[in-house]
């Protein structure tokens, strides 16, 4: 196995890791948004959707630590290429203009940390239960587990539904750049198809955030779930 | 027209270096940078000063030898151009320039604007070459070459190995140009039996100079004077992989 350690740790192997953590990540993006936009079908929907997921059982965590495993390598592998690329420009320019980068591209790290730190507030909020025990402890009349009231008060308070809001701002700002750059570093960029590729997944890229976006401003201005009050 | 230089004066490789301003007056606009630079050279010779040191050989944009950052971009302003064909047209009367050498940990500083590039040519002695036994020149076109692929291996052959990819890289990272090699060779029947080895152990010998990774931020192929597209480094990372998954452990 020493063979895969050293060809994963160079440079161009620790990029195809994160390309391909990236990926997964980025799918699983688009997975989870097409679950919660089931919020705009009412309660029985959402709420169904939520025990349905929790009676996958032991297949529920298999997914969870698969899905935890992936954001940490993402994480790992962002820490060392960071750490390379520092390290390679010891003495900066004076002056650097950037020709073809793009803002988001050369930020990559920040968008990164900002959506780190969101990821943690929102297991701690909508999984775990932290910060709103009162709201994650609401049943429904059939006694499950009431995501649709819990997600409804969260996202009334203007607080926490900028903060949602804020933060698909900077993880579209990351997958404007990662989404097409996932393919380059893959190795499935070529003339022929690479147009195609990255505006399809820039397109996708796109929609995760727009979907994400509709829950929280939607709720907020009470144009949903204005029946649920504290 | 008259201009304000902002230059990078270092006198050794130890010396901690800083910008310094000079007056270049009665420029032309035909002149290229390099020879703007010259007349700069000879007012300091004049007054007992230490001439600005830079790097340049054939001045006619193929040796690669030309590597200035000015005003933050490989080789100025111009795209496709080196220094020494970039004329003083591209820029206005009264304008500030600031000039300085590229800089990465695997481009040591020597003097001045000049770096010490030979980490390229220990990334070539690691796999830029193909194997052959010597003896009597083969017979022309012996080997027959598809034409797209012969173009293709063309284009990556343009690099002239000047650096500029690495000095525009956000991360001082030398994929472009290791991509380069790796499609130049790998496009040819030549190149086959070295095929995967050779990506190997370009990709460690650019690591080993300390060299940065790819954001694919795509600087280099907009900095690169022979405007080689990175294309190159997307075959580079799937001949990576493939080199990587084939052969025994
Ligand atoms: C939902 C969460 C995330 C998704 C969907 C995601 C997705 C991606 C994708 C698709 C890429 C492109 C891979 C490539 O360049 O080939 C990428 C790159 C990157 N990600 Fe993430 N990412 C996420 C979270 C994070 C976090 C938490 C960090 C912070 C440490 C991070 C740091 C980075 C960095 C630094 C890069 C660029 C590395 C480089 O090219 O130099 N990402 N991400
Ligand atoms: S001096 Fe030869 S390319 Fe500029």
């Amino acid at each position: 196995m020493r063979w895969l350690w050293q060809g994963l740790t160079t440079s161009v192997g620790t990029k195809f890791l994160m390309a391909l953590t990236g990926m997964f990540l980025f799918l699983f993006t688009v997975a989870h948004m097409v679950g919660n936009l089931q919020v705009f079908a009412g309660p029985d929907q959402l709420n169904a959707y939520a025990a349905g997921l929790k009676k996958l059982g032991p297949l529920l965590w298999v997914m969870r630590l698969g899905l935890l495993a992936t954001f940490v390598a993402h994480i790992l592998c962002a820490f060392s290429l960071v750490k390379r690329n520092e390290e390679a420009r010891p003495v900066q320019y004076a002056v650097k203009r950037p020709i073809a980068a793009t803002y988001a591209s050369r930020t990559m790290i920040m968008s990164g940390l900002i959506v780190l730190a969101f990821v943690v507030y929102h297991l701690a909020h909508f999984t775990l239960g932290w910060t709103h025990g009162d709201h994650f402890a609401l049943r429904d009349a059939q006694g499950r587990h009431d995501v649709y009231r819990m997600v409804v008060l969260g996202f009334q308070s203007p607080f926490v539904a900028l903060s949602y809001v804020v933060a698909m701002v900077f993880l579209g700002l990351h997958l404007s750049h990662g989404a097409a750059s996932l393919f380059q570093s893959m190795g499935w960029n070529r003339k022929k198809y690479s147009c195609f590729f990255a505006g399809a997944a820039r397109g996708l890229a796109m929609l995760v955030v727009l979907g994400n976006l509709a829950m929280p401003l939607s709720i907020l201005f009470r144009l949903v779930g204005q029946e649920v009050t504290p | 027209m008259n201009l304000t230089l902002k230059v990078w004066r270092q006198a050794g490789p130890s010396d901690r270096g800083r910008l310094v301003t000079y007056e270049a007056k009665h420029v032309s606009p035909d002149m290229s940078f390099l020879e703007m630079l010259d007349v700069v050279n000879e007012d300091l010779i004049a007054r007992g000063e230490d001439p600005i040191a830079f790097d340049s050989d054939c001045r006619e944009g193929i040796c690669g030898a030309c590597s200035c950052m000015i005003d933050g971009v490989p080789h100025g302003p111009d795209r496709g151009t080196t220094t020494c064909q970039l004329h003083m047209r591209h820029f206005k009367d009264g304008d500030t320039i600031t000039i300085e050498p590229w800089r990465a940990r695997a481009f040591p500083v020597l003097k001045d604007l000049v770096v010490d590039r030979s980490a390229f040519d220990r990334i070539i002695q690691a796999g830029g070459f193909i194997s052959v036994n010597t003896g009597g020149a083969p017979d022309a076109n012996l080997i027959p070459v598809p034409k797209p692929d012969a173009d293709k291996a063309f284009d990556a052959a343009a690099c002239i190995g000047c650096g500029a990819c690495v000095a525009a890289c956000k991360n001082a990272s030398a994929m472009l140009f290791v991509s380069a090699k790796v499609a130049h060779l790998g496009y040819l029947p030549q190149g086959q039996s070295e095929r995967d080895a050779r990506v190997r152990n370009l990709v460690m010998a650019m690591d080993a100079q300390g060299f940065g990774a790819c954001t694919n931020t795509y600087d280099c192929e907009a900095a690169c004077p022979k405007e080689i597209p990175a294309d190159f480094i997307s075959r580079m990372n799937r001949d990576y992989r493939s080199a990587l998954l084939k052969g025994d452990a």
